[in-house]
């Protein structure tokens, strides 16, 4: 088993994407099938934004075992208050800053479900969201 | 098509340097929106967009994009070049609008 731990800022946007491509290196490393790397870069950076966009900080932790590949991203923040609406394409609560710069366009959640197999989020108003991912490596 | 032939087919602009020039374009993807990038881009893609900062080129290492081409002579920073340079992704650049930009490009790798 390999774990990766990373501390995410909230708001530094030139940092976004760091701990996504950490994880895409060590899982090439290990040669993990390439279709699955894909699927689990694209759910992990839609993570790691959520925190950048939304929280004040987080933590991404990764554990790779040999049968799947787990993702724990916590965060302090706001939380989400309609889990429903948020799990909609479209549906955002991100600022007209973050929107400008593309980002906040309401596909980062369903994007994230797209990608793995499993999702559970949970989250408190006022304190914090996370969000328990899973990706299987046995079936390609 | 090579990304060089990319360049000089329709003199597009280079703003990277020593990134190598020398990628496979195996189609493209035109959005300014990051997730529908994120989401549905595909490695090998050209990424014809008029975002430019640091996220882009993030992503376009994240999705192994073959270029990003920034429309309508938008210019990227430094700290965007610089990025682009250590990893390896190529900035170009064209004064033609989204539209214009993106048809050329389909006919030249249809």
């Amino acid at each position: 088993m390999v774990t990766l731990k990373f501390n995410i800022e909230g708001g530094n946007f030139s940092k976004a994407g760091y701990a996504s491509s950490q994880v895409k290196k060590t899982l090439k490393q290990l040669n993990i099938h390439q279709s699955l790397i894909k699927n689990i870069v694209v759910a992990l950076y839609e993570a790691e934004v959520n925190i950048v966009a939304h929280a004040y900080k987080g933590t991404i932790q990764v554990d790779i075992a040999p049968t799947d590949v787990s993702m724990l991203v916590s965060d302090e923040g706001p939380g989400i208050e309609n889990i429903d609406l948020a799990m909609q394409e479209g549906f955002s609560t991100a600022s007209a800053e973050v929107r400008q710069m593309g980002f906040g366009a309401g596909m980062g959640l369903p994007n994230i479900k797209k990608n793995v197999d499993e999702m559970y989020i949970d989250t408190v108003v006022g304190k914090g969201t996370s969000l328990k991912l899973k990706k299987m490596l046995n079936n390609v | 098509m090579k990304v060089t032939e990319l360049i000089e087919k329709l003199d597009l602009k280079v703003y990277t340097k020593n990134v190598n020039l020398e990628k496979e374009i195996n189609g493209g993807y035109v959005s300014d929106l990051l997730s529908d990038v994120m989401g549905n881009a595909s490695e090998g893609n050209v990424w014809i967009t008029l975002q430019n900062h640091l996220n882009v080129v993030a992503i376009a290492s994240l999705k192994d994009l073959a270029c990003i081409i920034l429309v309508k002579g938008i210019e990227p920073s430094l700290d965007v070049i610089a990025k682009a340079n250590e990893e390896q992704i190529p900035i170009l650049g064209s004064t033609e609008k989204t539209f214009e930009l993106s048809g050329k490009i389909y006919q030249l790798l249809m």
